[in-house]
């Protein structure tokens, strides 16, 4: 997957869990979490739908590189 | 006015005289009708309101009957059936108690028992109340009590104008109707208009429209409970006054409307409470308007003695125009 | 019958039928969904029959308590029933007979251990606020507990203008409300919630003398093993550590029962069966407890598909009537971006609620020498008419000792 295929998916499965926000938007840094208003049920859940569409595993350990949107990038990019 | 024949263009009248002029009229009119009582002819009316009728009409249609109340109103329920249209006077409603097998078990009941084949189209109509020093026996408010038969129409004039056209529509009634005619209002005088030729025997109406209270009232509360909201109105508080015009079949729909909108209901019936066609509309408004209310309902009646006859004593038992007033005061508490 | 769905509730609206009459329903049978200030509810059923007669309609707002359906024997024809009457009560009353089906009493559409207290006619309570007819429906769509307001009616009752005088007093006076595509997509409306919470929480802090109790509780033990049990598995199969802590409260309670339960009527009443409130975050504002059932017999895997579920369908607006009558107490999380501690407010009947705060990596004394440990601050809330302090720290000591054993919760 490209980055840009990364970023959109990432904002996709976002935009499920938070609604009314828009994740395309949000400067790569920052913590979505934070952001977003997202609690650790909500990233648990992003975690699982992100798992099942890019066929990675991401255990525990990893979570803290997914809080930021450059950081997912990162992440698929590297792992897949 | 010309009394006996009753000028025409002149529109001001007594209650009396527009009762008699109900009847002179259904006289003249159709000629299946005719008066029966007791003293109805040469004494003309123990409240003077056939008086000239027999002079007019002649004794086969103005019937003095003897003092046999089962037995006059048993014959008039028989002319009825036969076709005629008569109306049957009962001096008071006290003594109607002596012909209430008549009424209740042949003159209600013939209708639904014969299968439709019998209709009585018969007209009684009954003084009623008290406030004239007539004691227990003679002071009875029994409208209310006859408004609980099936089979019967029960009709309470409270103004002039529902004296004069009220009998017209229940002589033109297959049913047998009753009309109680309060004996303080026979002496009330007003204005009829000129454009009224006839009233419906269904609705109640509003007299006085409000927007803090319902007095929901009939016969000779009425004027009572009008005076009550000229009071209350000093204090700002509107009473709507409705008169119920017919106890049995009570308007619903007007009685409904007015105690939705002002969400408080005083009952002024001239009966004693226990029992009392008040306690029927209270029923009605607890079962439909329930979550209108913002209030208790409230009830004026008859306190539960029979009726003295010294006049204070007989003031303090009947509903007055003070009591009306603290009633609906009391609804609205601290504003 | 129109269940009350809160402390607070006074009406609700009936949006839709999920069944009509000659359909056969079991226990736990979604029946209809209702509107209420608190957003939209599926009214599940508990009775086994065949619907007779739908008596409420689409779209009608019926105060708590009004008949909804009647329920026949199953596989009885639905026949022509005379209506009865809605009444509105202060809580749910049991139905009168005629809505029952040929069941025993056991068999109320009232779920067990909740509001409804058979039988017991509230006549002659000292104290009772007296409140109009139509002061209380006005009070139930605004979302205010008229019970509170001070009443200018005859014999000090509260009237429709006192209501109407509360709500434009506590009502902001312009302030650009949220758009209604944004309304729509959080699922019910704030403002309403809002005044849902108001007055539920209001009543909690008039009526029940709350009494507080926290504890620091050592999570090292807890969330080693949380690790080791997410490190084999999937992230759908993960947990989170609220099911833990959720279980050690559930086991915790089945040794303290008196956290477990309702005052109602000047007395105890424990729950039958450990239904957990979980306080749940509405995205754009609001908050709802709905229960997770019998959280002490669930295996952990078990209750974290639970969890995801509500939470789910709480955001969705989804969320069964029963769900929201259920709970016997409550626990309130903030997770790990809340704050360190969260004394809580309890939700009126319950006893109970309890509150954990963010986990912390903080100093903790170990064998006399200082090291650093996840901690997280455990408070308890709760009615002193029910339970004293003494009772409460034995069980704040006995969810930390069930969170020192993760393998057994």
């Amino acid at each position: 997957m490209t980055d840009a295929e990364i970023r959109q998916l990432a904002a996709e499965l976002l935009s499920d869990i938070a609604p009314e926000t828009d994740p395309s938007s949000l400067p790569g840094d920052r913590d979505i979490r934070e952001e977003l208003d997202i609690d650790s049920m909500d990233f648990l859940n992003f975690i699982v739908a992100l798992a099942k569409r890019t066929g990675l595993a991401i255990p525990e350990e990893d979570y803290p590189r997914l809080f930021t949107m450059d950081g997912i990038a990162a992440y698929v990019g590297e792992k897949s | 006015m010309n009394e006996q024949t009753g000028t025409p263009g002149t529109n001001r009248m007594t209650y009396r005289e527009a009762c008699r002029q109900a009847i002179r009229h259904a006289l003249i009119d159709d000629s299946r009708t005719f008066l029966m009582g007791e003293d109805v002819g040469l004494y003309g009316g123990c409240y003077a309101v056939s008086k000239g009728l027999l002079q007019e009409f002649g004794p086969g249609r103005i019937r003095d009957t003897p003092l046999a109340e089962a037995a006059f109103v048993g014959a008039g329920i028989g002319a009825a059936m036969a076709g005629m249209r008569p109306i049957v006077e009962i001096m008071t409603c006290n003594f109607s108690l002596l012909a209430l097998d008549q009424i209740m078990n042949n003159a209600a009941t013939i209708p639904h028992m014969s299968g439709g084949q019998f209709a009585v189209p018969l007209v009684i109509r009954m003084a009623t109340g008290g406030g004239r020093q007539l004691a227990a026996q003679h002071s009875h408010s029994l409208e209310g009590w006859f408004a609980h038969i099936p089979g019967l129409k029960v009709l309470v004039p409270g103004t002039i104008e529902d004296a004069r056209f009220m009998l017209k529509a229940a002589l033109a009634d297959p049913n047998p109707v009753l009309i109680f005619e309060h004996i303080v209002l026979y002496n009330e005088e007003g204005e009829l208009d000129p454009e009224v030729e006839e009233v419906d025997i269904a609705k109640a109406r509003v007299r006085r429209p409000g927007s803090d209270v319902s007095i929901l009232t009939y016969g000779n509360s009425l004027p009572k409970s009008l005076e009550a909201a000229e009071e209350l109105a000093k204090e700002g508080m509107e009473a709507e006054v409705v008169d119920l015009r017919v106890l049995r079949p009570l308007d619903n729909a007007t009685i409904f409307d007015s105690v939705s909108r002002t969400r408080r209901c005083v009952i002024v019936d001239e009966g004693w409470k226990s029992g009392s066609i008040s306690a029927e509309i209270a029923a009605r408004l607890a079962e439909d308007v329930f979550f209108e209310l913002d209030a208790p309902i409230r009830r004026v009646c008859s306190r539960e003695v029979p009726v003295p006859y010294a006049a204070h004593m007989e003031e303090a038992a009947l509903p007055q125009v003070g009591q009306i007033v603290e009633a609906a005061r009391g609804l609205v508490g601290a504003r | 019958m129109m269940p009350s769905l809160g402390a607070d509730m006074e009406s609700g609206k009936l949006v839709k039928w999920l069944v009509e009459p000659g359909s056969t329903v079991k226990k736990g049978d979604v029946i209809a969904v209702v509107e209420t200030h608190k957003g939209a509810f599926e009214i599940d059923i508990f009775q086994e029959g065949t619907i007779a007669e739908l008596c409420a309609k689409e779209g009608e707002e019926l105060p708590v308590g009004a008949l909804l359906a009647r329920i026949g024997a199953p596989g009885e024809k639905p026949a022509k029933a005379e209506p009865a009457p809605p009444t509105v009560e202060e809580k749910p009353a049991p139905p009168p007979p005629a809505v029952e089906p040929p069941a025993p009493p056991a068999e109320k559409p009232e779920p067990t251990g909740s509001k409804a207290v058979p039988a017991k006619a509230p006549a002659g309570r000292a104290g009772r606020a007296k409140i109009s007819p139509v002061a209380r429906r006005r009070a139930g769509e605004l979302g205010i507990d008229p019970a509170a307001l001070e009443g200018t009616g005859i014999d000090g009752s509260v009237t429709l203008v006192d209501v109407e005088l509360a709500a434009s007093r506590s009502r902001p006076a312009e302030r650009p409300g949220p758009t209604s595509s944004e309304k729509r997509r959080a699922g019910f409306d704030p403002d309403q919630m809002r005044q849902a919470i108001a007055a539920a929480m209001s009543k909690s802090k008039r009526e029940i003398p709350h009494y507080y109790l926290s504890t620091t509780i050592d999570m090292t033990r807890a969330l080693g093993w949380l690790e080791a049990y997410n490190r084999e598995r999937p992230p759908e199969k993960r947990l989170l550590p609220a099911v833990l802590l959720l279980r050690a409260t559930a086991l915790a309670l089945k040794a303290h029962p008196q956290f477990n339960g309702f005052w109602e009527d000047g007395s105890f009443h424990p729950g039958e069966g450990i239904h957990v409130g979980w306080a749940i975050a509405l995205r754009g504002g609001g908050l709802i407890a709905p229960a997770i059932r019998d959280v002490d017999m669930l295996s952990p895997g078990g209750l974290m598909e639970a969890l995801r579920d509500l939470v789910g369908r709480a955001r969705a607006g989804g969320i069964k009537g029963s769900e929201m009558m259920d709970p016997t107490v409550t626990i309130t999380s903030l997770g790990d971006r809340g704050a360190e501690s969260v004394l809580g407010v309890i939700y009126p009947p319950q006893v109970a609620i309890l509150g954990f705060g963010k986990v912390v990596e903080r100093p903790w004394v170990v064998d006399g020498k200082i090291v650093a440990r996840p901690l997280v601050a455990a408070s308890l809330a709760a009615d002193h008419r029910a339970s004293d302090g003494h009772a409460g720290g034995l069980f704040l000591s006995a969810i930390d000792r069930h969170l020192q054993e993760p393998e057994t919760l």
